[in-house]
């Protein structure tokens, strides 16, 4: 086994008893990148410099260990384009808060990963540099908009990796990449030096092999930072302490199991949770609020959000103007412009806010009832290359399971509950969980992973 | 006049906190030795750069609130006012849209109260300047436009008015009022000249008798002092009369102010009220006070300059128009009231001993210690004791040397006896008592 395919955990535990060496683990992951990152197109850039800065790591938490970072992540010493034409070849002059404490507790920043065009997107597909193919099989997509940090794990060219939820984007990918992605919840992560999408859903968190992985990551970034007046004030927990614990007695509410376009995947998955009432939980098929106003709500927001989020990329400072936005961009600024005009922002803005406030009630009732939440986290594998082209609501109607705990701001996790042996692709469970109560969801995974065959690390 | 004034003022301020609004680069526009030295990430709009608020300027835009009797929303939030401008890095500016601190207050003036409709916090935008330089080295010189964002994201209040103000005196006073509170409270040095305090004017007339508000208004933008905003409106006044006294409407417009002809210009013409598609800032949370903290910051008031003169007008007994002029600044009147109460004990006039401070009789800086002040004025209103004899002697050399002065008093020139005064205190070295002197004199002429 070549040692880029490591989990984050056992190459801690490597170099802790000194079985490997920090340069072997490099060398290993340099060589995949080469033979596969031009094929795959996972990286827009990669930090030369990174064996050195690991060297001198070596003795922090994480061992100066390589992790992959959403280009939408501000590092000074790589450029930060968030996969946008308008933003080529920017250095940000200093670091997200998140990159900045991947640093202080030891990670090292591989390379930037491929996206959907300011994070518009659940496909990858709307890169200004291209779509990343998925590693599982490259004739489909990655999902997105954290398309490339999903891929850099499936492919192991990065131990661990970071990406940024607004609605499913750590999620969708992970799960059409058969690997963990965890959004914590709302404000748990730092979003200061992130390129803002939808500032009131933007979350950053893990990409990761195992729920292990993404706990330890979540470890070194989360909590209070008083550059984000939106981040929690509460100090994050120690995630990896909701590892390994029993679930016996924790209520399961399995919801969407009447959305009729899903049914095939439910199937499967309703299945495959039975394993969780042998552990000793309750697993109960549940009503939720339908999903599908969630699209117009989610919609709505977003993009009022986006058109002036992308209004101080006004040609002025960066060097390339406005008519480098992509179409996707084009298209949301329109639409976001248009639903905040004098006479529709009734209609349509607070319209959408009081629809919200009816999830936020909704999921407040079920989770008197339930510990955690699961549905699928998308309605099907991942779709091939080429299919996001003519369809504008792509993303939404990927990412319809999603939306409603996104715009509530609930923390999820996305763990692989099944292969299909023919095209190599996954499908992925998304746990969701009350606000700040991530530890629930955690213990749950952690439980499902370790006792299901589908996690392709655990059962190689 | 068949036309009466309606006027309304926005005057925009800024916060002299140490940081600014919502990053913690220094609030020192002027005091910059060069431009773009206190920026940022967050207030140059940089991708990923978040606001946060600075918590003093919220305490003080409330603080400003209470001293100009407004009620306070105790749930607010900050809101997106979104345009496109070069001075505006992030596209739009961070203000306040439906929620504002402070509403429903008003000032005091000589010609009746004017309403305060409103009081919200925002951030400034950055500084244009617009120059000539080479920019493609042709030797030639390019129009070029440099910003300076030392001035981005500083604080900034607005307090807007009721359309009260019925004369362009009153506009005039209420505007020095403002700026007075705002230096009592410490919380913006209002400096015109550099830009720290603007002035806007919505003007128009109605028939003198009619009550509804006028179908149009005319704004006039950048007055950089109380001077312009009084001719200002006097001028527009005049122009606005004479367009309806023709049958017509005044435009709707913008205008600017020229110091130099004394008269506006239009500037640019505003149809409709722009859409600038406001919606709460997603990056900032709601801010919410308690009645109990809104509270503390009203016990933090200091006396306001109202309050300060009829106090000094109660306990000292001073006449209005002094007790006012004393209070015009909070380092005057804390000089005066220290004067004053150390005079307590010697049992002086205190209208006497305000006036003769006020009309610079007794020379002062108001960094003079209150005692070698008021000892100059008792030593200047206390006279020496002159017996009946040595005056006469003194007279009468001073006649006697001085007979040009004599002839002309005899002549009929009586005020030359000013002079024979001085001379004759001059001859005796000491202070004598005026009325008595001028009285032994004109005895001897008469
Ligand atoms: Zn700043």
């Amino acid at each position: 086994m070549k040692l880029n395919q490591l989990t984050l955990k056992e190459s801690l535990d490597a170099l802790e008893k000194k079985e490997v060496k920090l340069e072997e683990i490099y060398q290993d992951l340099d060589q995949a990148y080469e033979e596969q990152n031009h094929k795959l197109n996972i990286y827009l850039s990669k930090n030369e410099q990174a064996l050195v800065q690991a060297k001198e790591l070596s003795n922090k938490p994480l061992r100066g260990l390589p992790i992959a970072v959403k280009d939408n992540f501000c590092t000074r010493d790589l450029p930060t384009t968030a996969s946008a034409k308008v933003l080529d070849g920017f250095r940000p002059q200093y670091e997200s808060t998140v990159t900045k404490r991947i640093k202080e507790n030891g990670g090292v920043v591989y390379g930037k990963t491929n996206m959907d065009a300011w994070a518009h997107g659940s496909s990858t597909e709307t890169s200004d540099y291209g779509p990343t193919l998925n590693p599982r099989n490259p004739e489909h997509l990655p999902g997105g908009s954290s398309g490339g940090s999903a891929a850099a794990i499936a492919a192991d060219l990065a131990i661990v990796s970071v990406g940024s939820e607004t609605a499913g984007s750590i999620r969708q990918p992970a799960a059409w990449c058969g690997t963990v992605g965890f959004k914590p919840s709302y404000g748990r992560a730092s979003r200061f030096g992130v390129a803002a999408m939808a500032s009131s859903t933007d979350s950053p968190g893990p990409i990761s092999k195992t729920v292990e992985d993404a706990c330890i990551l979540l470890n070194a970034f989360a909590g209070p930072d008083e550059k984000d007046g939106t981040s929690s004030r509460e100090k994050a927990p120690d995630f990896t302490s909701f590892l390994d614990q029993s679930i016996k007695g924790m209520r399961v509410g399995v919801i969407y199991q009447d959305v009729a376009e899903i049914a095939q995947t439910n199937q499967k998955l309703l299945k495959e949770l039975e394993i969780l009432k042998e552990l000793g939980a309750e697993v109960e098929i549940t009503q939720a609020m339908d999903p599908h106003p969630a699209i117009g709500v989610y919609t709505v927001v977003q993009r009022a959000e986006v058109s002036s989020n992308l209004a101080r990329y006004d040609g002025i400072r960066y060097g390339h103007d406005r008519s480098n936005f992509g179409d996707e961009g084009k298209r949301r600024i329109m639409l976001g412009t248009f639903s905040l005009t004098k006479g529709h922002a009734d209609q349509y803005y607070s319209l959408a806010q009081k629809v919200r406030t009816l999830y936020l009630e909704n999921y407040k009732e079920l989770f008197k009832k339930y510990d955690v939440l699961v549905s699928p986290t998308s309605p099907s594998y991942a779709k091939k290359i080429g299919s996001s082209f003519n369809s504008a609501m792509f993303g939404e109607l990927e990412d319809m399971l999603l939306e409603a705990s996104s715009v509530a701001g609930l923390p999820g996790i996305n763990v692989p509950f099944y292969r299909d042996d023919e095209t190599n692709l996954y499908l992925g469970a998304s746990f969701i969980a009350p606000m700040w109560e991530e530890g629930k969801i955690i213990k749950i995974t952690d439980a499902f992973e370790k006792n299901t065959k589908w996690n392709s690390w655990r059962n190689r | 006049m068949p036309y009466k004034l309606v006027c309304g003022l926005e005057i925009h301020a800024e916060l002299k906190t140490a940081s600014k609004m919502f990053c913690s680069c220094k609030n020192d526009p002027f005091g910059a030795i060069k431009p773009n030295i206190y920026t940022c990430p967050v207030c140059l709009g940089m991708p990923g750069g978040l606001p946060v608020a600075n918590k003093t300027a919220i305490e003080w835009t409330i603080k400003l609130g209470l001293a100009l009797n407004c009620k306070i929303n105790l749930f607010s939030k900050f809101d997106r006012k979104n345009y496109f401008y070069p001075d505006l890095p992030k596209g739009y500016q961070i203000s306040q849209y439906d929620i504002p601190f402070c509403y429903d207050g008003y000032i005091e003036t000589s010609e009746g109260r004017v309403g305060i409709t409103r009081i919200h916090l925002e951030e400034d935008t950055a500084k244009l300047s617009h120059q000539d330089i080479d920019l493609d080295g042709d030797g030639k010189p390019d129009k070029a436009t440099l910003i300076d964002f030392n001035r981005s994201s500083v604080p900034l209040v607005e307090v807007v008015t009721e359309p009260d103000i019925i004369s362009a005196n009153q506009a005039k006073e209420y505007g020095q009022k403002l700026r007075q509170i705002m230096r009592y409270l410490d919380v913006a040095d209002c400096d015109m000249e550099k830009g720290g305090m603007r002035l806007e004017a919505n003007i128009s007339l109605r028939q003198e008798g009619k009550s509804e508000l006028p179908n149009y208004k005319v704004e006039c933008k950048n007055i950089n002092s109380f001077k312009f905003l009084e001719a200002a409106i006097n001028y527009e006044i005049e122009r606005q009369t004479e367009i309806l006294q023709n049958g017509e409407i005044p435009t709707q417009e913008t205008r600017g102010y020229n110091a130099n002809t004394g008269k506006t210009f239009s500037q640019r013409a505003k149809e409709n009220a722009a859409d600038y598609r406001y919606f709460p800032d997603p990056d900032l949370a709601p801010i919410e006070f308690s009645e109990a903290e809104v509270e503390i910051i009203r016990q933090s008031l200091p006396e306001l300059p109202d309050q300060k003169a009829q106090r000094l007008m109660k306990e000292y007994g001073l006449n209005e128009a002094s007790a006012r002029n004393l209070v015009l600044n909070r380092k005057k009147a804390a000089f005066f009231e220290e004067v004053l109460q150390l005079s307590q004990k010697d049992n002086l006039d205190n209208q006497k001993l305000v006036n003769a401070l006020l009309n610079k009789k007794i020379a002062f800086e108001l960094s003079d210690k209150a005692a070698v002040v008021l000892k100059k004025f008792k030593a200047a209103n206390t006279n020496d004791s002159v017996d009946d004899k040595e005056l006469e002697t003194a007279i009468n050399q001073v006649l006697k040397n001085n007979q040009d002065a004599v002839e002309k008093y005899k002549a009929g020139k009586t005020a030359v006896i000013g002079f024979l005064i001085g001379q004759v205190m001059k001859e005796l070295g000491k202070k004598a008592d005026v009325n008595l002197v001028r009285q032994k004199i004109s005895s001897q002429l008469d």
